[in-house]
């Protein structure tokens, strides 16, 4: 889209404009397409530069087009308006499922782009059910404006956009920038900010904004249903309230009151020991953050006191013994570091204060079981640095503190369910990050003189993990699929024009948004431990009959996982930029160079349990094979996307 | 009458044309070469090499149309040729054939309305040859064509390729030491030369000296030219240059720059000293120099007029009187309502006359002495009906909200929903009843926003069963069967990019990508008739406010004035460098408004055919125009996301609006024109106070003599309101009768 940009910009980019060609090779290649062989490589420069211009050409045609349809984004259309123009032929009925529909094939030494031109089954399109009838254009008028003033309705954007929450959060005191000043004369209607934007402009007085806080009826009405809802006895209606919550966008101004609410009820019911409502309570807190509109940033100092508690407090039910308060504290440990990740600045230092509450708590000899718990499930929430720096070490003195519980003199039975559980959670949790570091062999011994009493356990932990992941790559092997969960989409598509220089063959892995919201989405405590989805993106050999061929070429990566923090984010962050995410590279292609060879992409899902024993896999492999560096994958390759639930179950919007 | 009665006509029409070719070829002639003044707007040439180069052009266009085999054309073209360059030596137009002095319609300069439509017939077929060599030469793209080559060969002599850095920077080290208020005039010379320089070195197949040329200097233009730039720098090659539009209106049209008399003197002096024939030339031959007397201008100034594609518009271009005042409102015999009647009692008589006079007598009373005479262009005999609209209108008036800054407009929103097919245009009827849209998919869909259905008039056979006597025939001959809250209407081949009602409300009319623009019945729900001639898309297209007349304009860069009833154009506007985007009517309907993407607007007059305001300004394609109710104003919005305001009368920009941060595809004046509302693509709908941008400027004479101009410093006093959708483009701004606003725009999730 052109739009005029700043001059500095334009000079950067002006030089790369004057040399922006298609490169020669693919001159060729076309050439070849239609039967010309040897060209000569002047004809192919003169060629590529022709084609070039005539390219620019037309997509600024094109462009007018958008223009006029009053779009934002360039279609395949407004190309075959652009060419009707010029007077060639259309490319009519251009459409692809994918982002880029073709195929790359190389062998001795030649490489190849092609579409596939699969074979269709006329009785599958037959069966298969028709296409719910999109809906038809329909008007539907609201009121952007009464007499100057934007009514707060569902229609309208919510009066404070998420950038000013933020802006007024962290930089209150700041000037407006012109680019702020509009918003400000968005209220000056309302006559909220008017006055406070005048006296900044005078530049009298520089005074915080003050924000009202009076609800209308309506909200007052709506904010008693909802926490009622919230607290109430109606599992349907909680579910519900809670969904308003965290979609609905004009709770800005009721945020200071959910706060308060969520604070003080905490207060009121860690005393009564009331388990229930404090989960309701968290699940509140979750909802408010998931609310993509809201920015929490000002009400941490009611919302951090309130979840910290529900993680360390030493009791926070009735009866400690049956009910299963440690999955509270595992929720509220996993929004924690949600908070942490999201709100954390240099200026606020949550994370680092937060660290530093868990671990002088935890170090005290005193703590009873239940803090200690949790304050090892909030720092191990924090991610796997964290862990390794804080928790790894402290392994043998808890340890032999576990031991003198289980095996010394019995004492009470909360203490040594306390004990049990902290050292499965010890073991969840550090299992995984050993499996990562440490490199093999696990030798029960060498466990046991590193981590003291827990040593030959998490030694076992360990080998598990790293066995089941092998395990997998096993099962992986079989050409049929298993997709445990079919809900995340994930497309596996290859792109021929991404790279410039067209040689490669890079393969896009496009994780929707959706995956990532998911995965980073803690699990409520009622379903204690979602089941963690992981993914497997493996490309075999399908000629190959030997499992030992296959286990060369192929390769294990982890996508996501459900709740440690430094891989989601990774997945996130490329999902935005849709960079090709994972490539793969099959080695020895060379030889599978004279028959036509297959490869097939698999995706698989797994349930939590493999997460260890896939992460051990992982860590024998080359370190090139980190789930964010690329590996190029050089073998003919074809995509079996049939089987791959992204591309059947993603449709082309 | 304001309608296409039926097929039959246009047939007769079509045999009038025949015969009437020969014979109005002849008075054609006689009517441009005995009023030469008439093609003023074109300016005097002053190059002498520019008549050469006219002979060429036409000589040229003999060729293409003898190809064609259009010989009639080619014989009346000769005949007029031969004559104009006898009888006088100033050429037609230093713009070959693209200024309006090409059009043959100025021929009807006699200001005899009958003219007007007697003449439809033989404006047309002479036109396109007349008119169009820069589009003829642009769309038979790169085969083999003499024209071309004459047009580039003006770029064949040429100097050392590796001195040419050197004469720029020599130029570039020159403007950089002369004193302050000459340099910022000076340095408008920089694009123009950088441009011609460049093609220079193209055209002869210096490739390596063009890139670095460009390299070395592209950075230093200003950065509103980068979008032409970017063009420039895909073409590096000699055969890029044929059937390149952009290259070929730097060639073909003088890039006009205003310098005045001292810095230009600077300039000359230079030059001469220096002896650098090479730029010297360029600016002799490709660059139009405007020199006027007074103080240099600053560099804010300079900055705000220019951006176009070819420099500012000519003074001279803009000084033709504009008659800008609206016409008199036709004395209507209220007839006294029944329901008023009731509300006022037997003292309403009195009363209600006086108001009534006094409402419509402020305009209608005395002529406004800048309006154009009544009769000047025949305006449709007014309806029963449109009577009766008309008495409607004005009781809406009474109950209208006198907007102003304390008094802002409510604004109503209709979201296109599941729009998925493109909402690409969209239009109100002016007295809010009914909505249409034109989509993507090439279907236009109406709405009626009021309880009314919308009905279909029943067919033929049972249309003769109706008892014509009856006092409700109107209501009889409806077919209630049909009645539904919206109709589809099929005909066009692509996207609708333009859509219009009549203000009768009879017709709408849609513009499409397929190089149509269709009429269709309001009543049957039927296309009644499809106007060709643009052969490109068509970008925009409206009715009159009068209805009868419609302008049309689109990517041939000629905007078409049709009457509903002749199925070729009255008279066709060329002169654009680029697409036409947007058409409006000036209210008085005596005048047509037309923005391009080549980033001018143009003022046509509708009964002379000529171009009377350039106005330059915007700093990319335009894509929206509005009028003020008053006539007097004009609003315009671009891509660049800034509306400008101009004085139709004076043809000078009276303000800039900035705040929109996307192109602005919907303006609208309230219908007393204190409140203009705008419209983007950045999804919000702003309202600017527009009584205080056009009391703020201070027009003293010599302002308006000069046409420089002070802009206010900050338009952000002028923003009343910003009210932001939630994911819906504004593609249209509409005030009803009583001041309240409507949008419309498709949600885009």
């Amino acid at each position: 889209c052109p739009s005029p940009m700043e001059s500095t910009m334009a000079e950067e980019r002006r030089p790369k404009q004057c040399t922006v060609v298609l490169p020669t090779e693919s001159m060729k290649a076309m050439a070849e397409s239609i039967g010309v062989g040897q060209l000569q490589e002047e004809s192919c420069a003169a060629l590529s530069e022709e084609v070039s211009y005539r390219i620019k050409e037309i997509a600024q045609d094109a462009l007018k087009f958008m223009h006029h349809g009053k779009r934002r984004k360039l279609t395949t259309s407004d190309i075959d308006h652009a060419l009707k123009l010029k007077n060639v032929e259309p490319l009519y009925g251009f459409q692809s499922q994918e982002f880029i529909p073709f195929r790359f094939a190389s062998g001795g030494g030649r490489e190849l782009h092609f579409y596939e031109e699969k074979e269709v089954d006329l009785s599958d399109i037959i069966n298969t059910p028709l296409p719910r009838v999109p809906l038809d254009v329909s008007l539907k008028a609201h009121w952007l404006s009464i007499e100057g003033v934007q009514p707060a309705i569902p229609e309208n954007p919510p009066p404070a956009p998420k950038e000013q929450q933020k802006a007024e959060s962290t930089e209150p005191l700041k000037v407006v920038k012109p680019g702020q000043e509009e918003e400000g004369s968005i209220q000056k209607g309302q006559g909220a900010i008017s006055a406070e934007a005048k006296g900044k402009k005078e530049g009298l007085m520089r005074m915080k904004p003050r924000s009202t806080h009076e609800l209308s009826v309506e909200q007052q009405l709506y904010y008693k249903e909802i926490t009622e809802a919230c607290v109430g006895s109606c599992e349907a209606k909680r579910a519900e309230a809670l969904q308003s919550i965290a979609t609905d966008p004009g709770l800005y101004q009721m945020l200071p009151r959910f706060s308060t609410f969520i604070s003080e009820g905490v207060r009121v019911n860690v005393v009564q020991n009331n388990l229930a409502l404090l989960i309701y309570l968290m699940r509140m807190v979750k909802a408010l953050m998931d609310n993509p509109t809201l920015y929490l940033e000002k009400y941490l100092h009611e919302l951090i006191p309130a979840v910290v508690t529900c993680i360390v407090s030493k009791q926070l039910c009735l009866r400690p013994d049956v009910d299963n308060h440690w999955a509270l504290r595992d929720f509220a440990a996993r929004l924690m570091a949600q908070s942490c990740k999201t709100f954390s600045t240099t200026t606020n230092n949550i994370q680092s204060r937060i660290t530093k509450t868990f671990t002088k708590s935890w170090l005290d000899e005193k703590t009873q079981w239940t803090t200690r718990y949790g304050c090892i499930a909030g720092l191990s929430e924090l991610g796997p640095d964290v862990i390794k720096t804080l928790i790894l070490p402290r392994l043998t003195v808890e340890g032999a503190r576990i031991k003198a519980v289980s095996e010394g003199p019995v004492v009470s039975n909360i203490d040594k369910i306390g004990a049990d559980h902290v050292q499965s959670l010890l073991l969840k949790h550090c299992a995984s990050v050993i499996a990562k570091t440490r490199p093999l062999p696990d030798n029960m011994e060498q466990y046991r003189a590193d981590y003291g009493y827990l040593g030959p356990t998490l030694c076992s932990h360990v080998v598990k993990a790293r066995a089941q992941a092998a395990l997998q790559a096993q099962q992986v092997n079989r050409t049929t699929l298993t997709i445990t969960q079919p809900r995340p989409t994930l497309t596996v598509s290859q792109s021929g024009i991404g790279g410039s220089g067209g040689s490669r063959s890079p393969s896009i892995i496009k994780v929707p948004s959706s995956l990532t919201l998911m995965s980073t989405r803690p699990g409520t405590p009622t379903q204690p431990s979602p089941p963690a989805t992981k993914y497997i993106v493996m490309a075999t050999s399908a000629g190959a009959s030997s499992t030992q061929q296959v286990l060369d070429g192929s390769l294990v990566i982890t996508l996501s996982s459900s709740s440690g923090s430094s891989v989601t984010s990774t997945v996130a962050s490329a999902t935005s930029t849709l960079q090709p995410l994972v490539k793969l590279e099959s080695r020895g292609a060379g030889g599978l160079g004279g028959s036509r060879p297959l490869q097939k992409y698999i995706v698989v899902s797994l349930p939590t349990s493999a997460s260890s024993s896939l992460e051990s896999k992982s860590g024998m492999l080359p370190p090139s094979s980190s789930s964010t560096s690329p590996i190029s994958l050089e073998a003919g390759m074809k995509m079996d996307r049939s089987d791959s639930p992204g591309a059947s179950t993603q449709s082309p919007h | 009458m304001a309608a296409v009665q039926d097929g039959q006509l246009n047939l007769e029409v079509e045999k009038d044309i025949k015969t009437e070719i020969t014979n109005d070829g002849s008075g054609n002639i006689n009517a441009s070469s005995s009023s030469p003044g008439s093609t003023s707007s074109g300016g005097k040439s002053k190059s002498p090499a520019g008549s050469g180069e006219d002979q060429q052009t036409l000589l040229a266009v003999l060729q293409f149309l003898k190809r064609n085999k259009l010989t009639e054309s080619v014989d009346i073209l000769r005949r007029e040729a031969g004559l104009s360059a006898d009888a006088d030596d100033s050429p037609v137009s230093e713009s070959a054939g693209a200024g309006s002095g090409g059009v043959p319609s100025v021929g009807a300069d006699g200001g005899d309305a009958n003219s007007l439509l007697s003449r439809v017939s033989i404006a047309t077929p002479v036109a396109p040859p007349a008119t169009a060599p820069p589009k003829v030469v642009a769309a038979s793209g790169g085969e083999d064509q003499p024209d071309v080559n004459v047009v580039l060969s003006a770029y064949s002599q040429q100097g050392d390729p590796v001195l040419y850095p050197l004469y720029y920077n020599g130029l570039k080290k020159f403007i950089e030491s002369v004193l302050d208020c000459h340099r910022a005039e000076l340095s408008q010379v920089f694009y123009p030369l950088f441009v011609h320089m460049y093609l220079e070195l193209v055209y002869n197949n210096h490739e390596n000296e063009a890139k670095q040329f460009f390299e070395k200097f592209s950075g230093d233009q200003e950065c509103y030219y980068e979008e032409d730039l970017r063009i420039l720098s895909s073409m590096s090659k000699k055969e890029h240059m044929k059937g390149n539009e952009t290259m070929l209106d730097f060639r073909t049209s003088k890039f006009v720059l205003r310098i005045s008399r001292d810095s230009y003197q600077l300039l000359k002096r230079h030059l001469q000293e220096r002896q650098n024939n090479q730029i010297w030339n360029i600016i002799q031959e490709h660059l139009y120099i405007d020199i006027f007397d007074g103080m240099p201008r600053s560099k804010s100034q300079i900055d705000a007029m220019s951006g176009s594609l070819a420099g500012e518009g000519k003074r001279d271009a803009n000084k033709a009187k504009v008659f800008y005042g609206l016409l008199k409102e036709p004395e209507i015999e209220v007839p006294l309502d029944d329901e008023d009647e009731e509300a006022e009692n037997e003292e309403g008589k009195p009363k209600k006359k006086k108001p009534k006079k006094d409402s419509m007598g402020s305009k209608s009373k005395k002529q406004d002495p800048n309006a154009p005479q009544q009769t000047r262009i025949p305006l449709p005999e007014l309806k029963d009906s449109d009577k009766l609209d008309k008495i409607m209108n004005m009781k809406e008036a009474t109950k209208k909200i006198r907007l102003g800054p304390d008094n802002l407009p409510s604004i109503c929103f209709y979201s296109f929903l599941n729009a998925y097919q493109g909402l690409t245009a969209v239009d109100f009827t002016d007295d809010s009843s009914l909505i249409a849209g034109g989509f993507a998919d090439s279907t236009v869909r109406v709405w009626s926003v009021t309880p009314k259905k919308l009905r279909r008039v029943k067919s033929a056979a049972d249309l003769s069963n109706i008892d014509k006597e009856s006092d409700d025939v109107l209501e009889r001959i409806m077919d209630e069967k049909t009645a539904s809250e919206s109709k589809i209407l099929y005909g066009h081949s692509g996207p609708v990019y333009g859509i219009s009602f009549s203000p009768d409300r009879n017709y709408l009319l849609s513009s499409s990508e397929d190089g149509t623009v269709r009429l269709w019945s309001l009543q049957t729900f039927t296309c009644l008739v499809g106007y060709k001639g643009h052969n490109y898309p068509v970008w925009d297209t409206q009715f009159s406010p009068y209805g009868y007349y419609f302008i049309s304009g689109g990517h041939d860069r000629v905007a078409r004035l049709w009457a509903t009833d002749h199925y070729q154009p009255l008279r066709m506007f060329a002169g654009h460098l680029a697409d036409i985007t947007c058409t409006r009517f000036h209210p008085n309907s005596n005048y047509v408004a037309t923005g391009s993407a080549d980033r001018t607007i143009r003022l046509w007059d509708v009964l002379t055919g000529n171009c009377v305001r350039i106005l330059t300004g915007h700093k990319g394609p335009i894509h929206s125009l509005a009028f003020s109710p008053n006539g007097k104003f004009m609003a315009s919005g671009a891509t660049d996301g800034r509306v400008l305001l101009w004085d139709v009368g004076h043809g000078l920009m009276v303000g800039e609006l900035k705040g929109h941060t996307d192109t602005i595809y919907a303006l609208k004046f309230s219908r007393d024109g204190e409140i203009l509302a705008s419209g983007s693509m950045d999804n919000t709908v702003k309202l600017w106070d527009t009584l205080k941008a056009f009391d703020d400027v201070e027009l003293d004479d010599f302002t308006a003599a000069t046409g420089h101009i002070h802009l206010p410093e900050n338009s952000q006093e002028l923003l009343l309101g910003t009210y932001m959708t939630k994911s819906t483009p504004v593609i249209h701004l509409h005030f009803t009768r009583r001041n309240l606003l409507l949008a419309a725009g498709a949600y885009n999730p």
